[in-house]
């Protein structure tokens, strides 16, 4: 492999990258679009935040304070949206795009000029989402589920710009997972039977089916309010013969692999991590491939425990409730299966390995909550209240955005040749593990004790556990703030990182220099 | 040193007294953290299911984060240094497999059976027609011909921080939806504009009020007593603002209230043969136009600019009668105004007027008032 290495040295000197600007704006290179995404997320992740920050300084307290209603629901509406469009999808499509090509010992995507233009066009969607904030009547206020017909007759003006930017970010979404599936199907190191890729690519390989199939049905959906809005058409409009159910089948079935889309990455991630830094092989690597392909393939059939309130049918109810609960199953193999890694492992925990047993931990927490989401009778108290918030937070911060906060402290230094300083790394998660629980813990009980979701205000025995979910919620935010001052540090400067970078870490990338150089794997490696 | 002993004495009861006074305290403080047990069976059921898969999550979180913290503890690099080389094995991927599904199956079974009884959708003894508005619910009682709306009584005051909060703050309305106790009281629940949510915990019922669709809901009430629940679908501005107050009371007294709720009814209709003046008109108007308009249309008439239309300075409003009526009766499609035709014949020719009396509409425009007999009018033509 060494042979490998010395090739693109060679390479390195006379084709490198443009200089200034042009090297972002025309740049084909997986690494450059990698950084480009998850710069990009990052910053969507900050704009994102200050809207939970406005939602949680709003509810602070009892009574209105800071903003009206009209504005606390575009803020929801955004907040949401931003951080699952903006925030953590694009961060793992920039994972994919840095480690997936590296991992599987291939030159670039398979699609190079295709990856420019998925990146490209997202900054538009979200400056066109972004903007009906200034447009008349405001922004999109019918939450980030926009149920019609409260998002179509009923919805403001700029919904129709609303409408254009989930367009642009399933395009985006659509290109990029071609990318992938083309990538890895065609463009594997000699050797690399499926079975033997790595996790993260299995993973991301499952996740690039998922958004091929559903994000056309969410396109289909917000053309449907399209045509309500413009045409005269009635598909969500019961005055017109239409039904407004029907918008709800039609959105989970999109909306529930999409949940998956955000979590099956991290589960590759944190299999690498949990590896390497208990220095024992993954146990149950082919387990995992399978309960990963079943989760995947089950998620197209429970999209209507979203909706147990709705008035489905007895059958239909117990149907959804029963595919639901099955989904615990395969999950739970993937978490024993971590803990088996780690048992009579050799462990030690630097700042990735710490974010990871948080994941573990967490992400179990909130799949428990998901469980008794699951079923139904008594999802009919928990249905559309603060233990729902609760639930799917705990699934994506200490879930999905854990899992990509580890994967940066852990592949950083491969990227930038640089190692992160170990003492903020870990002062940020400390700060940011006790900022999620003081946060979303404390929400269980006020959706249990009856607290609505989505409501600017609330009665006054909600008063205390709101007062302390708002001051978790502000460490976490400033957490983050801290977090980008260490990933800018770590860029700009720090320990050389080495080849391995991780006494216990395995796979492709880790054979390559740190920083890995603008071409890897011009000639592929062998795969024993 | 008696006196030393005395104090340590007080100290103890004192000491004894504030712990049991704060213990008491914290299991009341803990109730107020966990689901309502409820009013009614299927509440409780839904309780106990609640807290039986709460403690089989609790067992198996206990395990499995036993063994992972187990791990973490004895197998760092500094107490182990040589980590084991397993990293297979069929048979414990297959009991961790199907131990998770014999679980699931012990608790789906009677998630599933309170499920079908819940779902028995038979006729009750009292049939309520629920119907959802933004931002407030109307009630129809199908039987005894009773009707009317329930809109939220707590003070914008209040809400906007300048006078102390009231103890039902948020959670109190002008009509409460009486029901007797002890009978099977079916709720046919839908929507007039967008979709909404009827919940009440203490029944363990939550439908969703959607327009087009009627969703049914039953529950038998034990005790009698005040049951409040809100609104749990986003369904615009004031989604938090349109609360649920349910009274349960005894049989004859449920029987008086309907009598009582009957007799104003009649007494109304009397009231739209009389000849109204502009003032009676206005006075009426006024607070019809608080509980009905004001979240649009705003007190000062002005609406939101880009959304909802102002009516200080309107011309329909100061200038077209026949139009503005029929924009009250009808509605405007593909709009967010709604019909109101609802209101009763002196209610809706009273808050017409209001709005053409106020904001400087009556200099500006023609000033003519509707009357009573005008809605009457309406009505018969569209007939």
């Amino acid at each position: 492999m060494s042979a490998v290495i010395e090739n693109h040295h060679n390479e390195h000197d006379h084709h490198g990258p443009a200089k200034g600007l042009k090297r972002w704006f025309y740049t084909t290179n997986h690494k450059d679009i990698g950084t480009l995404y998850l710069w990009f997320s990052f910053a969507m992740f900050l704009i994102g935040g200050a809207m939970a920050m406005i939602i949680r300084a709003e509810l602070f307290q009892p009574g209105m304070q800071i903003v009206e209603p009209e504005f606390y629901n575009q803020m929801i509406t955004l907040h949401g949206l931003i951080m699952i469009f903006g925030g953590v999808m694009p961060a793992f499509v920039g994972l994919a795009n840095w480690l997936v090509p590296m991992m599987i010992g291939a030159p670039d995507m398979a699609l190079p000029r295709m990856n420019n233009l998925s990146f490209w066009i997202l900054p538009f969607a979200f400056f066109v989402l972004l903007s009906s904030l200034f447009m008349e009547g405001g922004a999109p206020n019918f939450g980030w589920t926009f149920y019609a017909p409260l998002s179509t007759t009923y919805a403001p003006p700029s919904t129709t710009f609303f409408i254009f930017s989930v367009h642009i970010m399933g395009a985006s979404s659509i290109m990029g997972s071609i990318n992938v599936i083309v990538t890895i199907m065609n463009m594997r190191a000699p050797g690399m039977g499926l079975m033997k890729m790595p996790l993260f690519v299995w993973s991301w390989l499952i996740t690039a089916y998922l958004l091929i199939a559903v994000m056309p049905v969410l396109a289909g959906a917000v053309t449907m309010m399209l045509m309500d809005i413009h045409f005269g058409t009635s598909f969500f409009n019961a005055a017109g013969g239409g039904d407004p159910v029907l918008f709800q089948h039609i959105f989970w079935f999109f909306g529930h692999p999409e949940v998956y889309i955000m979590i099956l990455p991290a589960f590759g991630i944190v299999s690498h991590i949990i590896e390497t830094f208990s220095r024992k092989q993954l146990f149950g690597y082919s387990s995992m491939v399978w309960a990963m392909l079943s989760i995947a393939i089950l998620s197209f059939v429970v999209w209507a425990h979203h909706m147990f309130t709705v008035g489905m049918p007895l059958a239909a109810e117990l149907f959804f409730m029963w595919s639901t609960m099955l989904i615990a199953v395969p999950t739970g193999v993937k978490v024993f299966n971590w803990i088996a890694t780690m048992f009579k492992g050799s462990i030690t925990f630097e700042t990735p390995m710490l974010f990871a047993c948080a994941f573990v931990v967490l992400f179990t927490l909130g799949g428990f909550s998901g469980l008794m989401l699951a079923i139904t009778p008594a999802d009919f108290q928990y249905h559309d209240t603060y233990f729902v918030v609760a639930h799917f937070h705990y699934v994506l911060v200490p879930g999905a955005i854990f899992s990509i906060m580890a994967a940066v402290y852990y592949w950083i230094p491969k990227w930038t040749g640089n190692m992160y300083d170990e003492r903020l790394g870990r002062l940020h998660f400390w700060l940011s593990f006790i900022g999620v629980n003081v946060t979303f813990f404390p929400q269980h009980f006020i959706g249990l004790a009856g607290m609505p979701r989505r409501v600017p205000d609330y009665a006054l025995q909600f008063a205390d556990w709101n007062m302390v979910s708002t001051a978790g919620a502000f460490l976490f935010g400033f957490s983050q703030v801290f977090f980008l001052f260490i990933v800018v540090k770590t860029v700009m400067g720090g320990k050389q990182a080495t080849d391995q970078v991780w006494e216990g870490a395995r796979g492709l990338e880790w054979t390559v220099d740190s920083p890995a150089p603008y071409h890897t794997f011009s000639v592929p490696p062998k795969v024993s | 040193m008696t006196n030393v002993r005395n104090l340590i004495c007080t100290f103890k009861t004192q000491f004894i007294v504030i712990a049991f006074a704060l213990s008491s305290q914290l299991s009341a403080e803990w109730d107020a953290l966990n689901m309502t047990k409820g009013a009614t069976e299927i509440s409780r059921e839904v309780y106990d299911l609640h807290m039986l898969i709460f403690w089989i999550c609790v067992a198996i979180g206990v395990l499995v984060f036993g063994v992972m913290f187990y791990s973490m503890y004895a197998y760092t690099k500094k107490k182990n240094p040589v980590a084991a080389t397993f990293h297979e094995s069929t048979k414990v991927e297959i009991a961790w497999t199907i131990i998770p599904f014999l679980i699931l199956i012990a608790m789906a079974v009677p998630a599933s059976k309170t499920l079908q009884t819940m779902y028995n959708d038979e006729a009750g003894d009292i049939n309520i027609q629920v119907v959802g508005y933004q931002w407030k619910w109307q009630y129809r009682y199908l039987e005894d011909d009773v009707n009317f709306f329930a809109n939220l009584t707590t003070d914008l005051d209040e809400i906007y921080n300048k006078v102390p909060k009231g103890e039902n703050y948020l959670e109190e309305v002008d009509e409460m939806v009486v029901i007797p106790v002890g009978k099977k009281v079916r709720f046919l629940i839908t929507a007039n504009d967008v979709i909404h949510s009827w919940w009440v915990p203490a029944f363990a019922i939550k439908q969703d009020a959607i327009p087009g669709f009627i969703n049914t809901a039953w529950t038998i009430v034990e005790e009698p007593g005040i049951y409040r629940g809100k609104c749990t679908e986003l369904c615009g501005k004031n989604h938090g603002f349109m609360p649920i107050v349910v009274k349960a009371v005894e049989q004859n007294e449920y029987d008086s209230w309907i009598a009582e709720k009957q007799a104003a009814a009649i007494a109304m209709a009397e009231l739209t043969e009389k000849d109204w003046t502009a003032e009676e008109l206005v006075a009426r108007g006024e607070a019809l136009y608080t509980t009905n308009c004001v979240a649009c249309h705003q007190v000062n008439g002005q609406g939101i600019t880009g959304i909802f239309p102002a009516l200080a300075g309107s011309e329909i409003v100061m200038n077209d009668k026949a139009r503005n009526i029929e924009i009250l009766m009808e509605g405007v499609q593909g709009a967010a105004m709604n019909s109101f035709s609802y209101l009763s014949e002196v209610e809706m020719a009273s808050v017409i007027t209001y709005t053409r009396q106020s904001w400087g509409n009556a200099q500006n425009g023609d000033g003519e008032i509707v009357a009573p007999k005008d809605i009457v009018e309406y009505k018969k033509n569209k007939i």
